[in-house]
């Protein structure tokens, strides 16, 4: 749909209607289509310019910070490159990516497995199970931040009950936080008390839609319990823990709020930085050390590493993850 | 999960499995429960009982009241952080259900040119970390003027690309006769997404909206670096800074994190449901 410039039209008049003309036919060829597409604008418009501006920008800012030294007092500098060849030489910089790493192997197995175990069990017909399932799901809505405290009063050396009834065995005390070799543990035991709960929902969601047949034919066949679970229920369900492994992934890179307040009564990001993880070392060096640039470097290998993570997942799926049809 | 019936091949269990079961459940679900039990617990011992070994479960002179006003003594402003926490829930949770309810349905429902563009471009966003962006985020408030401010604690929180996700689902999943009929009667979109769309979404939007505000009142992280007046103080930042202070005795903090707790533990018992839905539905429908 071309628009025709009457040749009597000034200069500005011709720019207005070739430019409303293109606006036209930007937004479609009918009244109708085009009435849609300014609604659809104008309803996306908030919100889109809301993230982009709140969350886009952000993404921007990072990566140009760091190429910067910045830090509070003297104004930022382009540095090139030398904020990542310095974290390269930074041993608390590995050291906090070892604890990551550390944390992930602890955490995300264990969450799996428990939730995945719990989430059977409670798929069976059993009386009080929206009980149990409420129980296993508190921990969730808890603030990370209380639950943390909660859990230094638990681990607490002396009078902690953990040791209080491990004392009751003739173990000595433990000094869970201060001891660099165990200062991962209770951060680990936290986050999978606190992601227990989400994992198991989505697994039981996931064994509800299983449909029953499927055992039918199992049990005609002569198939065992075991057999029914591993031939039936595990491949069924493999499309439901990709998803729990990848947001269980993301989730253990991202642990912070554990670390800040379980250590900050003893030596904060623990003795010799023994429970400092990335987000937590990244925090300090900008909002403790005013490190502004350097600690943006780090936000961008965080950032690299989970998307690596991420897309190392998705491709080696297609060797476990047993999609039934497209519907998944 | 599409039957709620039981799985035909699992209908009969033996009764010494079934036992086996509960006994297995049971002492999981007190694992689970008992860092609430022990909170409450503490949260009522005189400073005398906190360290007795062996230790004790029930308080042999509970002082709830009195370990309340010492708390509210070590940190008069605590009534402060829990209004603020209140007031940042309620309108991160509000602005995101219309931010993100208008944009999901424009985006469901209104072809635009470049519709399928932007929308990737916002589902983008969900793939980077909130840490990677968390110092660039604290130069934009900063350069805003925000710092400190319950701007900066609720604006940039009214956006998600996550619900905006969530929504435009749930949306789709409505069938367009339904809004045809009220067009041709009609009505302009806003109108179609107030009367017939958003109540037919009513479920979505319950079990969307608990999770929001799950998020807001138990977010740390964002409110640290963004806020350090006690004016703009959310609960959580409260309680990290009776951590903070060594001297704090143990049934104190026991009683402050008993607080921070209270309102999601109550809505959780409400609202359970919508709460176990909130989260199969951000998982299962993706």
């Amino acid at each position: 749909m071309l628009c025709v410039v009457p040749p009597s039209a000034t200069g500005v008049e011709s720019c207005y209607l070739i430019m409303s003309s293109a606006l036209l036919r930007f937004l479609g060829p009918t009244p109708l289509s085009r009435r849609k597409a300014l609604w659809g604008i104008a309803l996306v418009a908030p919100n889109t310019l809301g993230l982009f501006f709140f969350f886009g920008i952000p993404v921007l800012m990072a990566f140009s910070t760091s190429l910067q030294e910045w830090n509070a007092i003297k104004p930022a500098t382009f540095i090139g490159l030398d904020n990542f060849t310095r974290l390269a030489d930074d041993p608390t910089f590995w050291n906090a990516l070892e604890n990551t790493f550390k944390l992930l192997l602890m955490t995300v197995p264990a969450e799996i497995a428990l939730a995945l175990g719990v989430a059977i069990l409670l798929n069976q017909p059993l009386a009080g199970r929206s009980f149990f399932r409420a129980a296993y799901f508190l921990p969730v809505v808890t603030s990370t931040v209380a639950a943390s405290v909660v859990w230094t009063w638990i681990f607490q050396p002396r009078y902690g009950i953990i040791n209080s009834t491990l004392s009751l065995f003739g173990v000595g005390e433990i000094k869970w936080l201060t001891e660099p070799s165990l200062a991962l543990i209770p951060v680990a035991v936290v986050a999978i008390w606190q992601r227990v709960g989400f994992d198991m929902v989505l697994f039981l969601a996931g064994l509800q839609s299983i449909p029953g047949v499927l055992y039918e034919a199992a049990l005609i066949d002569g198939a065992s319990t075991w057999q029914r679970f591993r031939h039936v229920t595990l491949p069924m369900l493999s499309p439901t823990t990709f998803l729990v492994t990848v947001l269980a992934v993301v989730n253990a890179f991202q642990i912070f709020d554990q670390v800040y307040i379980m250590t900050l009564r003893t030596v904060p990001g623990g003795v010799g930085g023994s429970a400092t993880t990335l987000t937590y070392f990244l925090y300090r060096r900008a909002f403790t050390n005013s490190e502004f640039g350097y600690a943006s470097a780090v936000a961008l290998v965080l950032f690299v590493i989970i998307l690596a993570v991420t897309i190392i997942q998705l491709r080696t799926q297609r060797y476990w993850v047993y999609y039934e049809s497209e519907e998944g | 999960m599409n039957s709620h019936e039981p799985q035909p091949a699992y209908r009969e269990i033996a009764w010494p499995v079934r036992a086996l079961i509960y006994t297995i459940l049971a002492i999981g679900a007190l694992g689970m429960i008992m860092p609430f039990l022990w909170m409450a617990s503490t949260a009522c011992k005189p400073p005398t009982e906190l360290n007795q070994l062996p230790v004790r479960w029930i308080p042999e002179n509970p002082v709830c009241v009195q370990n309340l006003h010492e708390l509210y003594d070590l940190s008069p402003n605590f009534n402060r952080y829990f209004v603020n926490s209140a007031l940042v829930t309620v309108g991160r949770t509000l602005g995101q259900l219309l931010m993100c309810s208008l944009a999901a349905y424009g985006f469901a429902r209104f072809p635009f040119p470049g519709r399928n563009i932007v929308f990737a471009l916002c589902l983008g966003l969900l793939m980077i970390p909130f840490q990677a962006i968390l110092i660039p985020e604290y130069i934009l408030i900063r350069n805003l003027g925000w710092y400190n401010t319950f701007y900066a604690l609720i604006i940039p929180g009214t956006f998600s690309a996550f619900a905006l996700f969530l929504l435009r689902q749930a949306f789709m999943q409505i069938p367009i006769e339904i809004e045809e009929a009220a067009i041709i009667d009609g009505a302009n979109p806003l109108r179609v997404l107030w009367h017939v769309t958003l109540p037919l979404s009513k479920p979505a939007l319950a079990a969307f909206a608990v999770i929001t505000v799950q998020a807001a009142w138990n977010d740390f992280l964002y409110p640290l670096v963004v806020t350090n007046a006690p004016s703009t103080r959310v609960i959580t930042i409260g309680l990290s800074l009776l951590q903070g202070e060594r001297r704090t005795p143990w049934n104190l903090l026991m009683m402050g994190s008993f607080l921070a707790t209270v309102p999601m533990l109550a809505m959780f018992v409400l609202l359970q449901r919508y709460f176990i839905e909130g989260v199969s539905m951000s998982g299962v429908k993706r």
